[in-house]
């Protein structure tokens, strides 16, 4: 005996295999996701009044990723109505322009990311005085360190300890240790090594929010690479299956593109979660 | 795609041609429609809706819609078959109970945060 | 199917078997029957193995302090100053402890259980050739075996396994400086892959390749206890992915997901940014945890209604009642889970709604149960050693689940929580539970996937041996934990009983301490009695007595109506099914059971 139901539909559920197994997928996928999406709401719920950023990320990159990613959902399925309409050529175009979606959306990526980890906290100590400065590392010296304040700050447990905080708060504490606030002037700022006490870029453990930012995008840019390897591999290899079996190579396309589709769901929350609210 | 909004195609068979290409017309809109939402949510962000509250129900409220474009139009939910509909029933059921209940519990729970950082 | 397309297929398939090589065929095989072999003896030896490192934890009970004869020096060679002088050392105990449970839950009784017997008996149920996706299928034993092996080499890194406990709470298993921890959790991570690729598998297969005829109503329970537990599996396990994911990101990136603001270690506080929750770790921990326990039992009780109908010669009273509280508790189990959480301080509302849910999801428990009990009534009993197992089944886990209520009351939980009486409780589900079950089950179905039997006589020494030191073992703990015995204590109790705290108020009184020696023998004993059924299990593949005929206990299922051993494909003749699973003993019929695909009631059943 053969496997049924591998291309054409059983009759009582309407459904081919490989659709039901994707759906199934999908649904745990929609756990994972949300589990993420809790310890999110949590974390800013439990968060410290004043600490949770606002506008810390690009948001003209993010605005320009999202379309990217509509973009592709609808080549995605441009791309399956094709073949269904056994428009092989047209297929083929439609699917290399998802793939390219894909690349533009990881490389922007990166570059936000690359933005976050070259941007610096540092707390220096001279005297008994303590300073908190923030920006980004422009220069980096043997015996000094150059940074370009940033308009947007994340305020961690250490500075506002230190006496850097957003709320008033923070500003009676800095007087206590004498300090100053120096993020806020546009001119670039040096630094001698010999002085800094605490120096931590924007990474994951800098903060809660860069935390779960790193973890949902990270994770949703797996999703991006994992889907984008299977499309390139119908793109080319796989493709030789539209000569020998169309239909279920139309069914594979399908299934790769509920996944995309998905992949472009999580990011339609992710975008106003991390990057609006 | 066995489903169809137009009357005219809606006896054709699985493989119709008409029905798709009914189907690449109505792809088109709702990428207008996505890429206006996604415009229309920047721009609400700028807004001052009365409370961040209400600012977040509002930004929310766009997303789903948009969620609901893609998983009804592009994934095809509109019109899927029952068995996919009771899976998602089921998993949307405990995807709520889990964030519900999840933050229910969180309010006591926050009070250990507020303990201020000592160096 | 056409009879002149079947005779193709099959002789295909022969075909295709003569170019399988050793590795193709019983390595890297796609056949479900293959993989559930596998599954079953992988998961065979980490139950001993689990089970071998409680038998060392029980030493440093029974005698703390005192080298562990035999074992002690080999454990020193090994793992070195963890062990120094043969003596189990605190760090070693919390490591054992901690893959102990991690080992039994989630490489022993899960795999066997739901994998092993699922994989190779769902197909052949619903008659079907194979599962859905075959190749995912070895992808999901392949992550399994991985995720063993990535547990066992933690064993030998520089600090030793995760020494969290199973439970890996943050911020103690965040900041327990051993690489064991982000091992545990790289494992983890393997294996929720490998269980998710499992449950997409059999909820498709159930739902796409039952055979013509078999409607839902004519599934056999088993199926249906599978069928709920890929569920549960399939939507419970995620969260603790992207918790465990977290607990990764803390491991390695230095993270906060679980550590608050301000948190002290040894007397410093600690360089990390806060802001987090460790509250956030247990739900999203016991999101899972809980649904698992009835991962855990519900394919044993798949396997007990098999058992019980076929022995008793009864079709099964009330097979929609146990259809719809199986659904019941499925559905139920997913918001429960925070009554593992009442000493957290979460809150006394949300306590209360955890209490109400547990006790509701207590009903539908008990009219399973009741059912298999009425299923008794008036049945003419065969006692072969799987029935001997499944009457055990059935006493020691209706104990294992009556205790378990008081833990249910949040107020009762207050004293009880994280006692010996918690572990008294689970284990008699799990324990004499649910592998006292899956030992009933390998008797049943071993003549089908090997074509002998296992020896009856010492399967019964094995079985009468096992029940008593189960509950030698089992049974003191509930008076150690109302006594008030806390359960990782390293060792034993002894700084806490009343012969070191003359007079004072709580102290362990003297009964609990000594129980700790009864337990530790009957733990050691229990391990020896093991040693039958291990014999019996090997020597019975090439030794065994051969079966006559493909359906030696007589049985309606399908999977008794094929040739035995299976060949890849299953079924000479795709089976159509006319009738419900447990037609035993029909009034008029010819045989005192019709199988399932037999359309004639008159005919005689076939035995082959």
């Amino acid at each position: 005996m053969e496997i049924p139901y591998t291309v054409n539909a059983r009759k009582d559920t309407g459904l081919y295999n490989a659709k039901l197994g994707i759906w199934l997928f999908l649904a745990s996928e929609v756990m994972l996701f949300g589990a993420l999406f809790s310890a999110y709401i949590l974390l800013r719920v439990g968060a410290t009044p004043g600490t949770w950023p606002h506008g810390l990320l690009n948001v003209p990159l993010g605005t320009l990723n999202t379309i990217v990613l509509i973009v592709s959902s609808v080549t995605v399925v441009m791309a399956w109505a094709s073949l269904k309409m056994k428009q092989f050529g047209k297929w083929r175009m439609y699917q290399g322009a998802t793939l390219v979606c894909a690349l533009i959306f990881l490389v922007i990526k990166s570059f936000e990311y690359n933005d976050k980890l070259t941007h610096y906290e540092v707390v220096t100590k001279e005297g008994d005085k303590f300073h908190v400065y923030d920006g980004h590392l422009v220069q980096e010296d043997k015996d000094k360190i150059v940074l370009h304040p940033s308009a947007h700050r994340l305020y961690t447990a250490r500075a506002i300890a230190y006496g850097f905080g957003p709320e008033p708060a923070g500003a009676h504490a800095a007087a206590d240790h004498g300090a100053k606030e120096h993020s806020d002037k546009h001119e670039l700022i040096t630094i001698q090594r010999s002085t800094i006490e605490h120096m931590e870029n924007y990474g994951p453990k800098h903060h809660a929010y860069l935390a779960i930012y790193f973890t949902l995008t990270g994770l949703h840019a797996l999703h991006v690479i994992g889907g984008a390897i299977v499309m390139a591999f119908f793109f080319g290899p796989g493709a030789k299956m539209w000569k020998t079996n169309p239909e279920q190579f139309t069914n594979r396309i399908e299934i790769s593109g509920l996944f995309w589709h998905f992949v472009d769901l999580v990011w339609i929350f992710l975008f106003p979660v991390l990057y609006l609210l | 795609m066995s489903h169809s909004s137009t009357p005219t195609t809606g006896h054709s068979t699985s493989d119709g041609h008409h029905d798709v290409a009914s189907e690449v017309r109505r792809y088109l809109i709702i990428f207008g429609a996505l890429t206006v939402g996604t415009i229309v949510t920047v721009l609400a962000s700028y807004v001052n809706f009365g409370s961040s509250t209400m600012n977040i129900v509002v930004a929310l409220i766009i997303a789903s819609i948009k969620a609901f474009l893609v998983a009804g139009y592009f994934m095809h939910l509109i019109s899927e078959k029952k068995m996919i509909y009771a899976i998602l029933v089921a998993t949307a059921f405990f995807f709520a109970g889990l964030m519900y209940l999840t933050l229910w519990s969180s309010e006591p729970a926050s009070l250990i945060h507020h303990q201020s950082y000592v160096p | 199917m056409q009879h002149s397309h079947d005779t193709h297929s099959h002789s295909h398939d022969a075909h295709h078997h003569e170019e399988m090589g050793f590795w193709s065929k019983y390595v890297f095989s796609t056949d479900h029957k293959v993989i559930g072999i596998q599954y079953g003896i992988t998961s065979l030896l980490f139950l001993l193995f689990g089970f071998g490192l409680m038998g060392l934890m029980r030493w440093q009970m029974a005698y703390p302090g005192t080298p562990i004869p035999v074992f002690g020096p080999i454990l020193e060679k090994l793992l070195g100053s963890a062990a120094a002088g043969g003596v189990m050392s605190a760090d070693l105990y919390n490591s054992f402890g901690a893959m102990h449970g991690t080992i039994m839950v989630f490489l022993g009784v899960v795999p066997l259980a739901f994998a092993a017997f699922g994989n190779y008996v769902v197909p052949l149920q619903i008659g079907a050739p194979d599962m859905t996706f075959p190749r995912l299928n070895m992808a999901s034993y392949w992550l399994y075996f991985l995720g063993g092996i990535v547990m066992l080499i933690s064993f030998f890194l520089p600090g030793g396994a995760a020494q969290g406990g199973w439970t890996s709470y943050s911020p103690l298993a965040t900041i327990i400086p051993t690489q064991g921890q982000t091992w545990w959790l790289v494992g983890m991570v393997l294996l929720i892959n490998s269980s998710l690729l499992g449950a997409v598998n059999f909820l498709a297969t159930i739902i796409q390749l039952r055979a013509p005829g078999m409607t839902w109503m004519r599934l056999p329970f088993f199926v249906w206890a599978q069928f709920v537990t890929a569920f549960l599996l399939l939507l419970a396990f995620p969260p603790l992915e992207a918790a465990g994911v977290m607990q990764l990101m803390d491991k390695v990136f230095g993270c906060s997901f679980f550590l608050p603001t301000g948190l002290m270690i040894s007397g410093k506080v600690a360089d990390v940014s806060g802001g987090g929750s460790p509250l956030l770790w247990q739900h999203l921990f016991w999101f899972l945890a809980h649904p698992e326990v009835y991962v855990l039992i519900l394919p044993g009780m798949g396997i007990v209604s098999e058992i019980l109908c076929n022995n008793i010669r009864k079709p099964i009273w009330g097979y929609k009642s146990l259809v719809y509280s199986l659904f019941a508790i499925g559905f139920l189990s997913f918001i429960v889970w925070a009554h593992h959480m009442y000493m957290t301080g979460m809150g006394t509302a949300i306590s209360t709604f955890f209490q109400t849910t547990t006790l509701i999801i207590s009903i539908p428990s008990v009219i399973i149960l009741t059912v298999f009990f009425i299923t008794l009534w008036g049945g003419s009993i065969r006692f072969n050693t799987q029935m001997l197992f499944t009457l055990a089944f059935l006493v020691m886990f209706g104990i294992g689940g009556l205790t378990g209520l008081p833990l249910g009351f949040n107020f009762v939980d207050l004293f009880l929580h994280d006692s010996y009486y918690v572990i008294a409780h689970f284990h008699y589900v799990v324990a004499p539970g649910t592998i006292f079950a899956l030992f009933a089950g390998v008797h049943y179905w071993y003549p089908k996937a090997t074509g002998r039997y296992m020896c009856d006589f010492w399967g019964r020494v094995h079985f009468w041996c096992s029940l008593v030191f189960m509950n030698i073992v089992f049974f003191p703990m509930f008076t150690q934990g109302i006594a008030g015995m806390s359960r990782r204590m390293y060792d034993g109790g002894a700084n806490y009983s009343a012969a070191a705290n003359k007079g004072l108020l709580g102290a362990l009184p003297d009964s609990a301490i000594y129980s700790n020696v009864i337990i530790s023998i009957g733990a050691w004993m229990l391990m020896l009695v093991q040693i039958p059924f291990i014999i019996n299990f090997v020597w019975s593949i090439w030794k065994g007595r051969k079966v006559e005929s493909d359906n030696p206990w007589e049985a309606t299922t399908l999977e008794w109506q094929t040739p035995t051993p299976p060949p890849h494909g299953n079924f000479a003749v795709a089976p159509t099914v006319h009738r419900g699973p447990y037609e035993y003993s029909v009034p008029g019929a010819a045989s005192d059971f019709i199988p399932q695909n037999q359309a004639d009631t008159k005919a005689k059943a076939s035995k082959s």
